[in-house]
């Protein structure tokens, strides 16, 4: 199967839906010079116009704002707020309008909405273009979030998105885009389904839930403790909303251990909801405590020394999994 | 411009609605009988009769907090008061379910599509609906209706500069009935003319008296047709003014007696009354019909507000996902 990368399956993803949906069409900062700062709308503006890749000013709430009243008009647009840390900047926008307007007219609107944004540390790009906000969003009714760990995830949980008749979240990791991370993709037309977890590698000693970048530390640290004798089975999660606590549930029926690894500062991470998850609705199956890997409740600090120090990586999982086999 | 006799006695029958509506829903309200907050629109119903009496019933409006008149008014009279008078009650026959109350009374089945009650997200919620219509190429506009304290919210700026930028079918009507809640926006304002704030968006800022309705009929009529063949957006100044407080049961203290009684002066129903008489367009006896006439429609509308049930409590796990997308 051909290889491509990470921001190649992004493309592609709003490539093919915006080829075979005219009602799709993107906003965002710096779209037509550079399809956005990292590329992921290249030559989409050459290929669509004007019309369907608007060019937006630096002006989150009125492009989510029109995110939303496009979308309740029957339009599927996606938006891209660059950075996650910029979605606080319309977060009335995402919290209340987009996500609440369904309910409070009792179902007589609807909002087919993709939002697109960076999400993650380790290019150093300090502390308001780094955040994981996983837990801040799992915290709003009505919003599905999806953070896509390769390319094979990226481009179907993204096609999903675009075709989801609610708000969708995309989170995608920025190293995974910096590191040019390739994987198997098949020219075939393919979606995968918002909420549906992923086991990554099996395993019988430990279960590791991750999302993003942690995916593949976790991979790594699941590596180096084969060879001692200790076996991680990774469960990527994919969709942070809804949460596909079954796979998590079943996975830890069979290992009778935790680990959560989470890109986040700890305190109502993702990792807070799914700890608790598990202790509330499968307690009996764990046979040592629920750990966390998480980053310290510290803004993301610059310098690589300093960021290296604040995200989770092999080291930090492999830790914790040795204090509970 | 020359309305129809039959027009002009609908938006006077509209208006009426609007008041006795809300006076019914403020007795209401003291009485107890009503849950959580109302915002009443008293004093201010020509502002949304005459802009919504040039729209089509597939144009779109977002509104606010202070809302019911915008509702009331989107599609005319045949508009049933009922689901509407059910919703406030919190019943589960009211036109959101019970999800809403007054504070968010919508119905996008006649172009309404939300009622915000946070200031200037109704603006750039329309700004979408505006974008939509011109990508779709129809020729549906979008009015938002805001009040004078949206205009030094962020949201107002980011929303008329893209508006503006993407020449899109937008109208934007500001309801300045001078008062933010408790605070008199020229307070807080350094502007004598809040028009002025259009020469910044390079667009039509055009001022009208808001208690008189077929001023702002016109004024919206001009501002509509310009939206609709694609010339872009324009924002309206109402001047009206609140008979009553900003919420039920705001004493409105902060506001002087004389203010007040100069509003009631220019309360815009007897005003327009009168110029329907003197119009020949109606006689005193067939406007105190029509007042009995829609007593009784909200006698009626209340009723079945009273009979109807609440909602089940299952019904707070519904709607907030669609089912379904595109295959």
């Amino acid at each position: 199967m051909r290889e491509i990368t990470y921001l190649q399956a992004i493309t592609e993803a709003i490539d093919e839906e915006m080829a075979r949906d005219p009602t799709v069409f993107i906003m965002g900062e710096d779209i037509r010079a550079w399809g956005a700062p990292l590329g992921e709308f290249k030559g989409l503006f050459e290929k669509y116009g004007g019309e369907r890749v608007r060019d937006t000013a630096i002006s989150e709430t009125a492009m989510l704002g029109a995110t939303a009243g496009a979308a309740a008009m029957g339009m599927r647009p996606i938006v891209h707020i660059m950075f996650s840390e910029f979605l606080g900047v319309c977060m009335s926008d995402i919290r209340c309008v987009l996500t609440k307007t369904r309910y409070m007219t009792g179902g007589k609107t609807k909002f087919p909405a993709t939002i697109m944004s960076y999400s993650g540390a380790g290019v150093s790009a300090a502390g308001e273009h780094s955040a994981c906000p996983y837990g801040w969003l799992m915290a709003i009714p009505g919003l599905k979030i999806v953070a896509p760990a390769t390319p094979y995830d990226a481009k179907g949980l993204i096609k999903s998105a675009i075709r989801e008749d609610n708000p969708v979240q995309v989170l995608y990791h920025i190293k995974l885009i910096f590191d040019r991370l390739t994987g198997e993709v098949p020219e075939e037309e393919y979606t995968i389904p918002i909420g549906v977890a992923d086991i990554k590698r099996e395993g019988s000693d430990v279960t590791v839930v991750a999302v993003g970048l942690m995916v593949h530390r976790a991979l790594a640290a699941a590596n180096k403790l084969q060879e001692k004798g200790i076996s991680l089975e990774i469960v990527d999660l994919r969709s942070l909303a809804p949460i596909d606590k079954q796979t998590i549930i079943n996975s830890v029926k069979k290992t009778g251990r935790l680990v959560i690894m989470d890109e986040e500062p700890k305190t109502e991470s993702a990792s807070s909801e799914i700890a608790a998850i598990v202790a509330e609705e499968a307690f009996d199956l764990l046979d040592a405590p629920i750990k966390r890997v998480c980053a310290p409740d510290t803004p993301i600090p610059f310098s690589p020394t300093l960021e290296k120090a604040w995200m989770p990586d092999e080291e930090d999982l492999i830790k914790a999994v040795t204090e509970i086999t | 411009m020359a309305i129809e006799k039959e027009k002009l006695i609908d938006m006077y029958r509209t208006m009426v609605r609007i008041r006795l509506f809300e006076d019914k829903i403020a007795e209401d309200f003291a009485a107890g009988k009503i849950p959580g907050f109302v915002h009443l629109s008293a004093g201010q119903e020509a502002n949304a009769t005459g802009v919504c009496a040039n729209l089509r019933v597939d144009d779109i409006i977002t509104s606010t907090h202070r809302g019911h008149g915008h509702i009331i008014a989107k599609v005319g009279n045949q508009y049933s008061l009922a689901p509407m008078v059910a919703e406030l009650y919190g019943k589960k026959t009211g036109v959101n379910k019970g999800k809403a109350g007054s504070q968010h009374l919508s119905d996008l089945d006649i172009g309404v599509l939300v009622a915000e009650g946070i200031q200037g997200t109704a603006l750039t919620l329309a700004v979408g609906v505006a974008l939509a219509a011109k990508l779709k190429a129809t020729d549906q506009v979008a009015v938002t209706f805001i009040g004078d304290g949206t205009l030094n919210t962020g949201r107002f700026h980011e929303g008329m500069n893209m508006a503006s930028a993407w020449k899109l079918p937008l109208i934007c009507y500001c309801e300045n009935n001078i008062w933010a809640e408790s605070t008199n926006i020229y307070h807080v304002t350094n502007l004598t003319n809040i028009t002025d704030r259009a020469v910044a968006f390079n667009i039509p800022g055009i001022s009208v008296d808001g208690n008189d309705v077929l001023a702002v009929y016109e004024v919206a009529a001009k501002a509509i047709a310009r939206a609709r063949k694609g010339e872009g957006p324009t924002f309206i100044e109402g001047k009206t003014c609140r008979l009553r407080g900003h919420f039920e049961g705001d004493t409105h203290l902060y506001r002087s007696q004389k203010e007040k009684d100069e509003c009631r002066k220019r309360d815009p129903i007897p005003r327009f009354r009168k110029k329907l008489i003197e119009m020949k367009a109606l006689t005193d006896k067939e406007a105190d019909k029509i007042h009995q006439e829609v007593q009784k429609e909200m006698d009626e509308a209340v009723k079945f507000a009273l009979d109807s049930p609440f909602p089940d409590p299952e019904d707070v796990l519904t709607d907030v996902f669609a089912q379904g997308g595109k295959k």
